[in-house]
């Protein structure tokens, strides 16, 4: 665990999230070396390396098409991968058949078989491997999924959510070293979603299973795991706890992937340290330097909304840092706990800013002049190579 | 609503990534499952055809016991159109008269099962079924009974003086046609029904949301949405009946034979293989070229 | 007359749905019927002379046992024959696919009298004019079952992702046992059906038939036969019994995913 805590914080551009990988020989964990898998010329997954530690709850975050469910299904079997390994506690199974691996999934639309009951579906896996008390092992695992009353009941005459508890089951039973769950909640409306997502989360740390979890929900993804990987064309961007992800974004993409950022353009003035000061449109900005993962002379300086702080022309602002003046409030959203204002700066740029309303302030209307500031101590700096617009949410794609 | 929208390329992205690796084996084991298929069709159903068009070819002087001779004689087919234009003409208008008709029919009891029937649909789609498990010449029998000169049929007509009072049905073309309609009507509601039953109703609320009055709305949107299967239901009930003599001997007079009729008695009575293979081939040529001409009208492949 | 114009459509169908009923109810109604004269087909009195001798005529009777074995013969064998082709058509991957799926198409497209004639061109082209019969009846029947088992199964199968065999296989259940205990169950309804089909196709078939049996006589040839010289009643006794039988196939199947659908709610 802290392993790949360590090599997703570890900084610079060059290094990739797994650096300090471990010897997949001795490892305990899943491991997966150089992975690679394409389909005539698109790779789906290029060169990945990855530890998942033995009992960790693990997300694989990204946007569709990103690889993250190719990368799962290589685990489980499905797929046949181009190249590289994959061990299990010291074991290659790259080449193992799906059904020759302790590894078990929970599907996309959860695949239950429809001709068979409950029961019968979650002994289905026990079944196959002959074990004995079936009866037993499968009444204790619908009581933790909480469908004992259901044993009998055919799978299109439960809800979505206790389908989603019956796959959970099937798979579970079968006391896999990993369990695979790919999309588990994309079927259920936003509320079950929420309660599934504490409910899986609460099995997990139960029977301290290696979890899988991938999803292109940003949100899903930090309330369950302790471990993300983001992942992007095929590669794994950045990787670590939910909060540092958050708090120290490595490339636009994942400042934009995961909630909101304003990326503003700036000149690497100088590197001390522990600061790099940047010149920002004319004002110095500064950035710790483990934050700083801007290797030219010119980089993004990137700001979550919720950080930047707004104020009347000439106010003291509570950030220690520089105030930036020449504001104009362009668009003003009302969501109670907060409002979020679009403030057209002097270079044109609009940023982003939430405010919560604590009343200190009155609230700006469209035209106001105002002055943002944030301290410096949250701010990060980006590759200035890097789209600014990576990850972003399309207009048209949900939030 | 928003989630929906993010989650649609999600599935389409993940379809893809399956199908090209795994969703169809490769090796020899399809060749396998295909084999004894393919080698039964080939032996019935290639393989003869080509002795039926090696047939109509052959020199028709032959026969039976001397024999044929390969002469490639295309003459036999200008012989058979010139001999039998009556029967091959009246084929093709009775089957497309029937096959309108159907239409007509069709559209309305597949329209009304899909949209209007609500929790009875499935079986309002069994009972039109279920009449046509019971012996497609008894069936042609008991409509000979009931357009008869002293049915209930004839005499309501004669009543309204829709028909002369020496009119008659049976052994006229209306019979004919009136069988064939009959007979081949669920070639045209199933498929029908399969098209129509997919068309979200939404569209054609839209439709009218949009100022389209109910008849506009139904060319504008139900129809076109339709049409792949107004075109096999159409194939598929032209096709049999354009073939089919039951309905002419059972129902029709002697002297206004259908192709199928001419074909058959070439074969079996008069034994001019020859004459009768070539008509069949004519017969099957002006199918082919009627199924290309709709399928590429219609821009439709996946027929059946 | 409001309610008239809201189900206008409804009422219409219904009455088309009438209309094809209006044969059966005749084929039921001449199954009593006391007829005057074989020569004259119509109603004379009621009796239940028919069903109670549905033998009276021999003939016929062999004729619809030799149809019934035929339908079961053919039945069996274009379904397994399909069935096997619809798998390697949806589930592999070959060449030649395009050709296969033409072979398969075109008997369908084909007017019946076309097939039945082209068999008897080969069939006596190959010198087997004399050995028309039982045989080469089966062979035409399972020909032309083979397209529509093929087409029913194959849409059967495509309409079946194959997520649920992966699910099996992640849940330790080998190709073979994946076979069994998934795919075979699901797809089953739609090999039954096709099997229902290939029984109806082959059992009513007259017009290939009669080019291809020589001597040998099916139900539908000698119900053709006898309309010519005379109708027993005994063959609207038949026609009753076929439509009940698959009257009671038909609801029965509806009425139990009626009540599996009742379960659900």
């Amino acid at each position: 665990m802290s392993q790949v805590v360590e090599a997703a914080a570890s900084e610079g551009p060059s290094d990739g999230p797994g650096e300090q990988l471990a010897d997949p020989a001795t490892y305990d964990g899943l491991a997966l070396r150089a992975l690679t898998k394409h389909f005539g010329s698109f790779y789906a997954v290029r060169d990945l390396d990855l530890d998942v530690p033995r009992g960790s709850f693990f997300a694989l975050l990204g946007p569709s098409g990103c690889g993250k469910t190719t990368t799962l299904r290589m685990v489980a079997g499905l797929e046949t991968p181009s190249s590289g390994a994959i061990t299990l506690s010291g074991k290659d199974i790259t080449y193992a058949k799906p059904y020759q691996r302790p590894v078990n999934t929970v599907f996309q639309n959860y695949a239950l078989f429809p001709h068979l009951d409950i029961f019968e579906n979650v002994a289905f896996g026990l079944r196959r491997r002959k074990q004995k008390d079936v009866d037993k092992t499968v009444r204790e695992m619908l009581e933790l999924v909480e469908l004992d009353t259901q044993a009998r009941k055919k799978p299109a005459q439960l809800s979505g959510g206790q389908q989603q508890r019956v796959a959970l089951g099937r798979a579970l039973i079968n006391n896999p070293e990993v369990l695979l769950l790919d999309e588990p909640l994309g079927a259920l409306d936003l509320k079950l979603r929420r309660s599934m997502q504490i409910e899986i989360k609460r099995i997990q740390t139960e029977v301290g299973r290696t979890f899988i979890h991938v999803t292109h929900d940003q949100e899903e993804a930090m309330t369950m795991a302790d471990t993300v990987a983001v992942m992007n064309h095929g590669v794994i961007e950045q990787m670590g706890a939910p909060a540092e992800l958050y708090e120290n974004p490595r490339s636009t993409f994942v400042a934009n992937f995961l909630g909101q950022s304003n990326l503003i353009e700036g000149n690497i003035k100088n590197r001390a340290a522990d600061i790099v000061t940047v010149d920002m449109h004319g004002i110095d900005v500064s950035i710790p330097a483990p934050r700083a993962h801007a290797p030219g002379d010119r980089g993004w300086v990137g700001i979550r909304p919720e950080k930047v702080l707004i104020g009347e022309v000439g106010e003291e602002l509570d950030a220690p840092g520089n105030t930036i003046p020449g504001g104009v409030v362009s668009d003003v959203s009302f969501v109670g706990v907060s409002t979020q204002y679009l403030v057209r700066m002097p270079w044109g740029q609009e940023l982003q800013v939430f405010s919560q309303n604590t009343g200190r302030h009155r609230l700006f209307a469209v035209g106001d002049q105002v002055e943002l500031s944030w301290r410096p101590e949250y701010a990060f700096l980006l590759d200035a190579a890097q789209d600014a617009f990576a990850g972003a949410q399309k207009l048209d794609s949900d939030g | 609503m928003a989630s929906t929208a993010g989650t649609a390329p999600v599935a389409v992205t993940d379809i893809k990534e399956t199908k090209d690796a795994s969703g169809r084996r490769r090796g020899r084991v399809g060749y396998l499952l295909l084999l004894p298929a393919v080698i039964w069709l080939g032996l019935f159903f290639v393989v003869p055809f080509y002795s039926l068009v090696a047939t109509s070819l052959f020199d028709p002087s032959g026969s039976d016991s001397r024999g044929y001779e390969m002469t490639y004689h295309v003459a036999n087919y200008w012989n058979a159109i010139q001999d039998y234009k009556g029967p091959l003409l009246r084929s093709l208008l009775y089957a497309g008269i029937a096959t309108g008709i159907c239409l007509v029919l069709g559209y309305v009891l597949a329209y009304a099962i899909a949209f209007k029937a609500g929790r009875w649909k499935n079986l309002m789609l069994v009972l039109v079924i279920a009449p046509f498990f019971t012996s497609f010449l008894v069936r042609t029998l008991s409509w000979k009974l009931i357009l008869a000169d002293d049915g209930f049929v004839v005499d309501a007509l004669q009543t309204l003086h829709l028909l002369g009072d020496d009119g008659r049905l049976l052994a006229t073309p209306v019979a004919v046609v009136a069988g064939l309609t009959y007979n081949f009507l669920p070639f045209m509601v199933l498929p029908l029904f399969a098209s129509i039953d997919k068309i979200d109703h939404r569209l054609i609320e839209a439709s009218g949301d949009l100022y389209a009055n109910p008849i506009v709305g139904f060319f504008r949107v139900t129809w076109p949405l339709s049409l792949p299967g107004v075109v096999s239901g159409t194939l598929l009930t032209f096709i049999p009946s354009a073939g089919d003599y039951i309905n002419a001997q059972l129902l029709g007079s002697p002297n206004q034979r259908m192709v199928g009729s001419v074909i058959q008695s070439l074969f079996t009575d008069a034994n001019n293989y020859p004459a009768a293979a070539a008509l069949s081939m004519i017969l099957m040529l002006l199918v082919l070229v009627m199924v290309l001409l709709f399928v590429r009208r219609a821009g439709t492949e996946e027929l059946l | 007359m409001t309610w008239v114009r809201k189900h206008l459509v409804l009422i219409l169908g219904l009455l088309v749905l009438v209309y094809t009923f209006i044969p059966i109810f005749v084929v039921v109604l001449m199954s009593f019927n006391d007829p005057a004269s074989r020569l004259i087909y119509r109603f004379d009195g009621f009796t239940l002379h028919n069903w109670a001798n549905p033998c009276e005529d021999p003939s016929m009777c062999e004729a619809l046992g030799r149809s019934i074995q035929i339908g079961l013969l053919s039945t069996l064998g274009a379904t397994i024959l399909g069935t096997l082709a619809a798998f390697a058509l949806v589930r592999h991957s070959f060449r030649g696919r395009s050709v296969a799926n033409l072979v398969i198409f075109l008997p369908m497209a084909a007017p019946e009298i076309v097939l039945g004639s082209s068999l008897l061109a080969l069939f006596v082209g190959a010198g087997f004019a004399g050995q028309l019969g039982f045989w080469t009846i089966l062979i035409a029947h399972i020909m032309f079952c083979l397209s529509f088992v093929v087409v029913t199964v194959r849409s059967r199968l495509a309409g079946m992702t194959d997520t649920l065999e992966q699910a099996a296989a992640d849940l330790y259940a080998t190709p073979a046992q994946t076979f069994w205990r998934v795919t075979f169950p699901l797809v089953f309804p739609g090999i039954l059906g096709a099997a229902l089909l290939s029984f109806s196709l082959s059992f009513d078939d007259f017009i290939i038939t009669n080019l291809n049996a020589g001597n040998t006589t099916t139900f539908p040839m000698y119900v053709w036969g006898v309309a010519q010289r005379g109708v027993p009643m005994q063959v609207n006794v038949v026609g009753t019994v076929m439509f009940l039988v698959s009257v009671v196939i038909v609801v029965g199947g509806e009425l139990n995913s009626r009540r599996r659908a009742k379960a659900l709610s």
